[in-house]
């Protein structure tokens, strides 16, 4: 056989071996992370507080968490979106297709996306320090919000940049000025809006190493903004350091609760991306 | 009744104007808080001294970052090392050779890897790569591991960082014309060696590019790397000893950073070291991806 023949046999082999690597990555990570989880489940974890003598083993769950990263990532990606929406407008609707600004804009997103969420947790600690404010569940909002806010932008300048440009001249063309158009706009880039959010709240929920630094941790659910709140994550985290096997398996059950939630947000985004983008215009 | 509506649409310009600004400004904002906050430890310690000393003890004064700069290298770079031969290929083959229906199935798998939080890669870490370290593959090489150690830290990023390469890899690929592949096959090459010496060649740039981005995500990574690296502040020696990547550095002490004269400064001076490379990084790997993008389109 010519060289040439073997040559490409040996990398199909190469190439069919490194896909089923990854592959058994992912089966492995989500396997032992059910089975693990699935053996410490039970309803207490989920539907209680952290009781008396609960980090030596005692009775109680982490609804402290579930209900804090509720709080965090609910009121976030409201803010998030709030201010993303109209960056998302200005960039596509505003601004002309080659604009410099918008050029510089996405990259600066681009950068924002990449800085790590430990320097985020760090910068925004300084914040707060900067405003007297203590670790506390308003801490969480403002750095899990700028957190996400890159995410949002760039996932959703990612759909609103496929958008025709005919269809913005047939809406000025009868007269309609750029805010009004938006309307036009909104209808189309919507399921991309929706797989956005979804995403960002998948970040959002995921993320501890900013939380860490900002939130804080507390047994009780918040009932100010000022209080600390306890997150999933740091849930893990924190239960899992500990040498009492009892504690280790409620992280393990918190790890579980968290990947269900994460699995759940990622199926939720393939079916509206399917399901949506049937009707789109092209 | 017509100035109203014009009216309207500048004033929600000017509203949008503003709001991209600031979002955009926030970078630099970012970079000048964390600087004026760790200003205070160059009062007493040079640059080259931060950076080249490896003696950390914050009760004294003494901030030498280089174990911590070492440990987050090394890490970095056994990740990198392991997933871009794995991704480059799995990418590859799945836009050059797998059928629709392979896509179908490898995408979500992908998708998934990229969404789950880093906090689950560390659990996994601690339940798998740690004890096949510690267990099985330390005893073969040296007398004793705990498993929590360089390699394991390494692995997991690894893996961390594979749906973020393969994604941008399949993009680069997928940019280059289908013409430029017909005329390599058409001249009799086969699929492999059309890959290796068109598809690829492309989009070189592009692809040293993705992978400068990979390690900037790398370099941040915190708690995956945190559970399993065992966090000495000591420069390693080999795979089998601990390290003790900067992310973790400031997560591991942000408690007790208060009580110690200059230990916050130095801390955010750990943030800002991390900062300023991801920015780097971030921008001349962007600015290359943007110039392939445009030459393809």
């Amino acid at each position: 056989m010519k060289l040439k023949f073997l040559e490409e046999k040996l990398f199909k082999i190469l190439m069919t071996g490194a896909m089923l690597t990854v592959l058994a990555f992912v089966v492995s990570i989500i396997y032992s992370i059910l089975t693990k989880g699935w053996g410490a489940m039970s309803w207490d974890m989920i539907l209680k507080l952290p009781g008396g003598g609960f980090y030596i083993g005692k009775e109680g769950g982490f609804l402290n968490a579930i209900v804090g990263s509720v709080y965090i990532v609910g009121i976030s990606t409201l803010l998030g979106l709030l201010i993303s929406i109209p960056v998302v407008f200005y960039l596509n609707i505003y601004l002309k297709r080659r604009s410099q600004i918008a050029y510089i804009a996405r990259i600066a997103y681009d950068v924002l996306f990449g800085i790590p969420s430990i320097v985020y947790g760090a910068f925004g600690f300084t914040i707060m320090i900067y405003f007297g404010l203590k670790t506390s569940l308003l801490g969480g909002i403002i750095v899990i919000t700028l957190l996400i806010i890159p995410i949002f932008i760039r996932s959703m300048d990612e759909v609103a940049r496929q958008f025709p440009r005919e269809i913005l001249d047939a809406s000025y063309s009868l007269g309609a000025t750029r805010l009004e158009t938006i309307r036009v706009v909104l209808r189309q880039i919507a399921p991309g809006i929706a797989t956005a959010t979804l995403l960002s709240v998948g970040r959002a929920i995921g993320d501890a190493a900013s939380v860490m630094f900002t939130a804080g941790y507390t047994d009780s659910i918040p009932t100010s903004l000022s209080q600390p709140a306890a997150t999933l994550p740091l849930a893990v985290f924190f239960q899992l350091s500990s040498p009492i096997k009892e504690v280790q398996d409620r992280a393990y059950a918190a790890a579980l609760v968290l990947t269900l939630i994460v699995l759940l947000l990622s199926v939720l985004g393939r079916y509206i991306t399917n399901r949506f983008s049937k009707h789109k215009l092209k | 009744m017509m100035t109203i509506r014009v009216l309207k649409d500048k004033t929600a310009g000017g509203i949008m104007f503003f709001l991209t600004l600031s979002s955009m400004l926030l970078v630099v904002i970012m970079g000048i808080g964390l600087f004026l906050k760790s200003a205070p430890v160059f009062e007493e310690h040079s640059l080259g001294e931060l950076l080249f000393s490896s003696s950390w003890k914050p009760m004294r004064g003494e901030f030498g970052f280089l174990p911590f700069i070492m440990g987050t290298i090394w890490v970095t770079v056994i990740a990198v090392v392991m997933a871009v031969p794995v991704s480059l290929l799995t990418a590859i083959y799945l836009t050059e050779y797998a059928r629709p229906v392979v896509r179908k199935y490898v995408f979500p798998a992908l998708d998934i890897l990229a969404g789950l939080p880093s906090v689950i890669y560390g659990v996994w870490g601690t339940l798998l790569i740690v004890p096949f370290i510690s267990g099985w593959l330390a005893p073969r090489f040296v007398d004793f591991s705990t498993g929590y150690t360089m390699l394991a830290g390494g692995i997991v990023l690894g893996v961390m960082i594979l749906p973020l390469l393969v994604s941008l890899f399949i993009e680069l690929i997928t940019s280059v014309p289908e013409e430029l592949r017909e005329a390599s096959i058409s001249l009799g090459a086969t699929r492999w060696q059309t890959t290796k010496a068109v598809v690829v060649r492309a989009v070189l740039p592009g692809l040293v590019a993705a992978v400068v981005l990979a390690v900037s995500r790398a370099l941040g990574e915190t708690i995956a790397v945190l559970m399993v690296c065992g966090n000495l502040p000591e420069i390693p020696g080999s795979l089998f000893d601990a390290c003790y990547p900067i992310p973790a550095l400031i997560a591991n002490n942000y408690g007790e950073m208060l009580s110690l004269p200059l230990y916050e400064a130095a801390l955010m001076f750990a943030a800002l070291i991390l900062f300023i490379v991801v920015l780097l990084f971030n921008l001349v790997s962007r600015v290359v991806l943007y110039r392939i993008e445009k030459t393809f389109s």
